[in-house]
């Protein structure tokens, strides 16, 4: 079949994403041309500013070499200005002639510096900052001349300013504004910003306006301000702002506003053609940022392959200044107004400033200063549009001081959470790194790079990725990857797979994973257990419980052990047991030499060590209930004495907990679920770190939620109080329901609860009451007709042959 | 080594394994979704893990203990993980699997 033709007009970071973005998914349907109009292949513009700080050197910043053009098989034209489409019979002129024909068009012209139309802007040694030239332009100038004038106090006018200064020039910055960064900053941060500068022998003029560029023969001499003011200048850097670069494309009768108007799949009005980067006018807004950019590049790239499913749909952005010795970070809105509230710390001699602004309990913007460890974290609630009133009291001092003990020693990379993005250029989350690391074998930050793309545009995340490197090398631990998709066989998450599931009524795995489109023809050990859980908890009576689909110890109703031995251990309902079971217990392991017998934290009895082939009739001779000790569902119910024997006990705890138990038997859950019933404050049965925490009190019941004893110890939060043991049942089981029916396969309630907010989950089952009868009856209807898998595979042996060992 | 019968494929669960002893070996026979049979030491190259009982899927299983990936066709683990476990002929005859040993 012949391949159609690409062209690509714009050799810059935006067109060439969207061509590595393109050649990952679909490497082979086009013949791609590419045009630039400057000399040399893409390269990283973000990092013009380190190479004028003396940093980094052009050869470093540069991404594509034209060997990858070659090996990728993309003809090359460097400098080759597009000057016409010709969209009729759909070919593109350069300057020098060379045409090239499309079937489709990318344009990403990027966008040009604003030159104030001032008297003298003409002038030799008056420059905007774009590229490499200007780049190269100013290190020439710096030799021979003294005096430099940056007009704009944003991010670039202030990397240049301190490039130049470390060129060896006099500086000053001139700012139209009360302070540096006003889109950034805030004014007081502002203010310590121009403190710190100051140190570093930066002059700064603000509230100036600019009247004329003065020169003496041909060449910039001087800066004159309207009130008059007069200052020497030989190099004059503008830096006030970009303009989307359209005039091509408006030249070819593509409609404009202010850039190339694109819908959300970056297609502009002719069909043919496509527009990213920041030459694009999408939802009425441009982006001079890089992380958008990369946002589009991934969308188009997914229709220009056809596969026709990425939307785009806008960016919130954060910043860093990348200024060696000046920690900055902001995100949204950060000037707040009327209706908005303002968390504040400042320490001024300490040089740390931190702000975040509040509307409708959500934070909607940040600065920090000076400490910005927290900034991706901070931007993630942001961006999550997360409730923060549970944790407003401590949220200013940070992720590491909320509700996260047992942490000690770790770095502030080992305290964030898989999801949480640590380049914001690439949008490069710590478990891609964390897995490219382990998976690949990385050993320096350059191969991280190359492998993830973390720290590859704008490098002020470099920090972080180097404390994840080490992290991850020398500690040995690293948690399991929960990237946003369920794993590497599709790209839906876990909450679009339930929705599909739901809506499309899935009842078996084959049918799911055709039906969403699965890479892989079966799956993998990661989503066959997770879309199991999904179709039987969705669908109870009706989706196939596929054993195949199942982590060993679910499928075989016991706990794998390292030497590849089990352990059984049986249903001890509250805890409660008799002579008679214990009898039974006792000659069982003596019958079948148990090397071990232990009791378990949950209340019963651990049977371990035994084999496979003994596991049914062991069953067959204890007769008692799986203790489903070994899988994602409901564990024990640990129970303190309460009041039937205790003198402190105020309920009957043990037979709340009897009761809890046999109601949820047998029940699968996207993790394991532990509960506990204390029959006073005293809390023996430690209600305070389970699942589901009851505490009997006088007048009723206590129940907490999201508790959990294991690696990162959680209190319990409390959910509400009840009178009945009824009540217990119905409030309890309709808040696990809701967990069944919502949570992520794994997480355990302590995550969903974090994830959706206690709010969200009173809502539904404290407040709601038909919601909560609604739940509770969901519950017991999947659990209606549950047989105990022991006793079902003790009676029928012949129909599970899994258990037999086939002898030669 | 001569070809000894194991049992009829009907008795190895379609993604899923059995284990067969032999005097001196446990060696875990697996099935693929496609009915193609392979045999593999039943130990993880890592820590010796039960390879038969872990997940089966595409032409892989992930061992039970620790979830390393390990080629049925092959015996080696997937990368980065490094290490490889026996290989045996197997054939399946008139809905019979047979294995060589």
């Amino acid at each position: 079949m012949q391949k159609m033709k690409l062209v690509v007009v714009g050799n810059g970071m935006a067109g060439m994403r969207t061509v590595e973005e393109l050649l990952k998914i679909a490497p082979d349907i086009y013949d791609i041309t590419v045009f630039g109009d400057e000399p040399y292949p893409n390269y990283n513009r973000i990092m013009l500013s380190p190479v004028l700080a003396n940093e980094q050197t052009i050869d470093d910043i540069i991404l594509n070499s034209r060997e990858w053009y070659a090996e990728n098989n993309i003809s090359l034209y460097t400098s080759a200005r597009i000057n016409k489409i010709d969209r009729k019979n759909r070919v593109v002129t350069a300057a020098d002639g060379t045409q090239a024909e499309y079937d489709r068009l990318l344009i990403a012209t990027g966008s040009k510096p604003f030159m104030l139309p001032v008297p003298g802007a003409d002038l030799q040694g008056v420059l905007g900052y774009r590229d490499i030239k200007d780049t190269n332009d100013m290190i020439a100038a710096a030799q021979k001349y003294k005096h430099a004038v940056v007009i704009g106090g944003g991010l670039l006018g202030l990397e240049a300013a301190n490039g130049l200064k470390i060129q060896g020039m006099d500086v000053t910055v001139v700012h139209k504004n009360e302070w540096l960064l006003e889109k950034q900053l805030d004014k007081t941060a502002g203010k310590m910003l121009q403190k710190n500068l100051e140190s570093k022998e930066l002059k700064f003029l603000l509230k100036k306006d600019t009247e004329q560029l003065i020169g003496k023969d041909g060449r910039v001499s001087a800066v004159r301000f309207k009130d008059g003011q007069e200052i020497p200048a030989d190099l004059v850097v503008m830096a006030v702002g970009i303009r989307p670069n359209y005039a091509l494309a408006e030249s070819a009768g593509i409609y404009c506003n202010r850039g190339i108007v694109v819908n959300d799949t970056m297609q502009t009005y002719d069909p043919r053609i496509y527009a990213v980067g920041e030459c694009v006018s999408h939802r009425g807004t441009s982006y001079g940022l890089v992380a958008p950019l990369f946002d589009m590049a991934k969308v188009c790239a997914t229709h220009l392959a056809n596969f026709g499913i990425g939307q785009y749909k806008g960016s919130v952005t954060s910043t860093k200044l990348k200024v060696t010795g000046i920690d900055l970070f902001s995100a949204g809105d950060f000037s707040g107004g009327d209706d908005t509230e303002e968390i504040v710390l400042h320490d001024a001699v300490g040089g740390v400033y931190k702000k975040l602004v509040i509307k409708n309990d959500k934070i909607i913007g940040s600065v920090l200063y000076g400490d910005t460890a927290d900034g991706s974290w901070y931007f993630q609630l942001l961006r999550d549009q997360k409730p923060i009133h549970e944790i407003r009291d401590h949220l200013l001092f940070g992720q590491s001081s909320v509700g996260n003990t047992g942490h000690a020693g770790h770095d502030k990379a080992a305290a964030m959470t898989d999801e949480m993005e640590v380049c914001g250029c690439n949008g490069v989350c710590k478990g891609t790194i964390v897995k490219a690391i382990k998976e690949k074998g990385l050993f320096t930050i350059d191969d991280v790079k190359k492998q993830t793309k973390a720290g590859s545009s704008c490098g002020s995340c470099t920090g972080l990725v180097e404390q994840i490197l080490a992290s991850t090398l020398g500690g040995g631990y690293a948690p399991p990857s929960t990237a946003k998709a369920v794993c590497g066989c599709t790209e839906l998450s876990h909450e679009q797979v339930r929705e599909e599931i739901r809506q499309h009524k899935y009842l078996n795995i084959p049918d799911a994973i055709k039906g969403m489109g699965w890479r892989t023809p079966n799956g993998c050990a990661t989503c066959r257990p997770a879309l199991n859980y999904y179709l039987i908890s969705t669908w109870p009576h009706e989706a196939v419980d596929d054993p195949q689909s199942r982590f060993i110890n679910e499928r075989v109703h016991a706990n794998i052990q390292k030497d590849g031995t089990y352990s059984v251990v049986p249903r001890m309902y509250g805890g409660v047991t008799s002579p008679d079971q214990l009898r039974k217990i006792a000659d069982v392991a003596e019958k079948y030499a148990v090397p071990m017998v232990k009791v378990t934290g949950g209340q019963r009895i651990d049977l371990l060590g035994v084999k496979k082939e003994d596991l049914t009739s062991m069953w067959a001779d204890l007769d008692m209930p799986s203790g489903y000790a070994y899988g994602k569902s409901i564990r024990t119910v640990k129970t303190c004495v309460g009041s039937e024997f205790c003198r402190f006990g105020t309920q009957n705890s043990t037979q709340m907990g009897i009761d809890i138990e046999k109601a949820f038997d047998h029940m699968w859950a996207p993790a394991k679920v532990k509960f506990a019933v204390s029959g006073c404050p005293r809390n023996c049965a430690e209600s305070g770190i389970k699942d589901v925490g009851v505490i009997g009190v006088d007048s009723g019941w206590e129940i907490y939620v999201g508790g959990n004893g294991g690696i990162k110890t959680e209190v319990a939060q409390f959910l509400c109080k009840v009178k009945t043991s009824e009540e217990v049942l119905e409030y309890s089981g309709a808040f696990i329901q809701i967990y069944r029916e919502e949570a992520r396969y794994l997480d355990r309630t302590v995550h969903w609860i974090e994830r959706v907010g206690l709010d969200y989950v009173k809502q539904c089952v404290v407040e709601d009451t038909e919601g909560r009868k609604a739940a509770y009856e969901r519950l017991l209807y999947a659990l209606q007709g549950a047989k105990d898998p022991w006793k079902e595979r003790a009676q029928k042996r012949e129909q599970f042959k899994e258990y037999e060992t086939i002898q030669l | 080594m001569s070809w000894q019968q194991v049992c009829p494929l009907a008795d190895i669960p379609k993604l899923g394994a059995r284990v067969v002893r032999t005097n001196d070996k446990e060696i875990g026979v697996f099935r693929t979704e496609d009915d193609r049979v392979f045999a593999l030491n039943n130990a993880c190259p890592h820590k010796g893990g039960p390879l038969s009982q872990g997940i089966v899927y595409g032409d892989k299983v992930a061992c039970p203990l620790h979830q390393w990936k390990v080629s049925l066709e092959t015996g080696k683990a997937e990368e980065p993980d490094v290490g490889e476990t026996a290989c045996y002929q197997v054939k399946v005859e008139n809905g019979n699997v047979f294995l060589e040993v």
